[in-house]
Parts: C-alpha cells; structure tokens; sequence
C-alpha cells in the first residue's frame, strides 16, 4: 500500500503530511522543554544570593560542543539539498559528517563531562561555621567588593570513604583553585579555561557541614536542572543520530531509487528535527555553561 | 478516501527547485559561519561585566535568541513557509508564553517583594 502525501501536498494544507506532522511534533517539543525551562527560571529567580553556581562548568568543551552542533546543522541541510540535486554520494558524505558530529557531541557530554562532575565534590558550609572556614571562603572579601558571599567548598575529595562511613569524622579535600586563593580578585570571576584542583588540602569536619555530595543532580537545583536539561537534550541527540543511521541504510537507497524527492522529504523533515535540537542547546550553552 | 497517488512533481519543476536549492546553499554556509562566530561572541560576552548579573543574562539571551531566530528562518526554512506551519506556531508561542506567565505568576510575591 502507498502512503499518501509523502511527496505531493495536500490540496487542503498545502503541504505533505510529515511536514505538518514534524511541526506539530516540535511544537508539542517547544512545551516539553519550555517546562523544564521555566522549571529554571524558577529555581534560579528563587535562588538566594550566592546559592546558584557559577563557573562549574568546562566552557571551552561547552564552546566546541556548540560548534559540532552547528555544523552538524549545516551538513544535514547540505546533505538534504544534495539530494535536492539528486547527488547521492554528496548526500552520503553529508549525512555521514552529521551523524560523526552527532556522536561525537555525544561521547564529549556522557564520557567527558558528566563523569567530570561525578568526580567532583562540594560541602556546604552550616551557617554558623562560616567564619571558621573564612581562609577558603573569603567572603570578608566578596562583601567588600560587593558579591554574593560563598557557602560552598570544592574540590578533589581525597578521603572518598568519608561519604559513606559514619566513623570518618572529615572530610580532606584538594581545594579548587577559587578556595586555595580566596581573597585574589581574579579569583572573583569564573575564568575561560578552567583550572585543576589544588594541592593544598582541606580538613573539614562533618559536624559543620550542612550538606556534601559528589556534583550530581542531588547537589543542588543548578545540577538537577542542569543533568535533567542535558539529559533530554542528548536523549534527542541520540534519536536523531539513530534516525539518521536508518536514512544512511540500503532501504532508504531504494526510497531514493524510486522516488528521490521522498527521501529528500524524509531528510527534511529530519533536518528539521535535528535545527530544533540545535536551537534548544544555542539556550542550554549560556544559561548553564555561562551565565 | 479518495487522496490521489504520490508522484514526483513535474521534471521541469524539479530542475527549477534543484537550481534555486544549488542558490541557497551558499546562504546555508554563511548562516553556518554567522552563527559559529555568535558563539564566540556569545563566549566573550560573559567575560565582560555589564554591571549586574541580570544585564548579562539580558545579553546573553538577545544574542542566544537572534542566533535561535536565525536557525528557525534559514535553517527550518520559516522565512518561507505555508501558512498551516504559521499557525501551528502561533498557538505554540501563545501557549509556551502562558506557561512562562504562569510561572512568573508563581514567583511573583507583591507582599514580601
């Protein structure tokens, strides 16, 4: 049986049916992540001065990422208007460069950075134990210079026995550089390329922390909101990778045999797909990696 | 149902679009570019302290937005799109902005703020 409208359009929309079906899908799409956007906005309005993070994140792997992302968007429509032009070796090329950027946007994000902040720890400090850390925090200065005060300590947790062990008493951290050198001012600002941890080390005591874990969603409203945002931003990286494999296959040559301009739809429509999860992280990169 | 058979559009036709396509792809290119060195500007630009962080946000989104704009326009082709797909979208945007009124309104404190 043939599909109808694959190809030509309808009289009464004027399109071909995957067309409209793939807006109404990314339009069902803008609601999914406009959730969990203002889920963000949200927690971060809320957020007291000093509680949401800024700089934890590696900008220059965040920059390349967004950069893959976009050529990736550009060999997909090249890949689309050289099937347009009914060249299938093009197409093949093009194709394939989007599906390598694709993944390896994908290998960068699951096999760099995640477990980069899996392995990173911070304690919050109890509020009344603020001043007997005041040599890693610096917040004497940050009031001077009119910032939000630290309440944060992180680092290389050294004794990792520390976070299961009710008997270990604190925890010994190498200090991120930010701790080891508070009061210098150009410690004040996130910087560029990010800095290795220290190695001077840090006791802290449990009895004055408030809260310590590993960078995980359960850290804090920024990590939860950032592995939730990535995490479905890259579960749509994935599909998208997956869908293009299938159009790079022997059943979507034969497409092409038989009807070009519906594999060239089908590219479109993919394409389409694929711009929408482009335009998704162009937001995700400074409001996570930067701002 | 009586929905006429898929065919491929006339071959004069075909060669017509091929041609305008073979125009666009240089278009394609420099929104590829365009929006690469937007990165790099957008990178810089949360190096620069505007003076509060709420100015920073507020640039870093313009240009996220125009950069966005850009994507949807010549990438998704919504500069010149059949009027069903305009629709479409201005129910999305109708409903996306409801949502961010919504939660706006669930922030917004007149008493304690």
């Amino acid at each position: 049986m043939e599909i109808p409208y694959t190809v030509s359009a309808r009289r009464d929309t004027g399109l071909w049916n995957a067309k409209v079906g793939i807006w109404l899908f990314l339009a069902s799409e803008v609601m999914l992540f406009g959730g969990l956007f203002s889920a963000y906005i949200f927690l971060r309005l809320d957020a007291a001065p000093g509680d949401w993070p800024h700089g934890l994140l590696n900008v220059p792997v965040g920059t390349m990422n967004t950069a893959i992302l976009i050529a990736s968007s550009v060999t997909v429509v090249l890949a689309w208007a050289a099937l347009k032009m009914r060249d299938l070796t093009k197409y093949r090329i093009y194709m394939a460069i989007t599906i390598l950027c694709g993944v390896t946007f994908l290998v960068v994000k699951l096999a760099y950075e995640w477990p980069q902040k899996f392995d990173h720890f911070g304690a919050f400090i109890k509020e009344g134990a603020l001043e007997k850390y005041e040599p890693y925090l610096g917040n004497k200065h940050l009031l001077e210079e009119g910032l939000p005060p630290r309440k944060e300590i992180t680092g290389h947790l050294h004794n990792k026995e520390a976070l299961k062990d009710p008997n270990v008493k604190e925890y010994e951290i190498a200090l991120d550089p930010v701790y080891a050198d508070p009061t210098n001012r150009k410690m004040d600002r996130p910087h560029f390329w990010p800095m290795p941890a220290t190695d001077k080390i840090a006791t802290i005591e449990k009895s004055d922390v408030k809260y310590a874990t590993m960078f995980l969603p359960k850290h804090s409203s920024y990590f939860a909101s950032y592995f939730t945002i990535t995490g479905l931003h890259g579960a749509h990286v994935l599909g998208g990778v997956l869908v293009f494999c299938y159009m790079m296959l022997p059943a979507s040559t034969r497409i092409y045999r038989h009807n070009p301009e519906h594999l060239a739809n089908r590219v479109e429509v993919a394409g389409l797909f694929w711009h929408f999860v482009d335009l998704v992280w162009i937001f995700v990169f400074p409001l996570f990696y930067l701002l | 149902m009586n929905n006429p058979p898929d065919i491929s559009p006339v071959e004069h036709e075909t060669e017509e679009y091929a041609h305008e396509v073979r125009r666009h792809v240089r278009g394609y290119l420099m929104v590829g570019a365009t929006l690469l060195a937007f990165t790099a500007i957008t990178v810089a630009l949360s190096y620069v302290n505007f003076g509060t962080q709420k100015a920073n946000v507020a640039v870093a989104l313009l240009v996220a937005t125009f950069k966005a704009g850009l994507v949807a326009a010549i990438f998704m082709h919504l500069s010149a799109e059949k009027r069903l797909i305009y629709r479409i979208l201005i129910f999305t945007g109708f409903f996306v902005f409801g949502l961010f009124w919504l939660t706006y309104l669930a922030w917004y404190d007149p008493i304690h703020r």
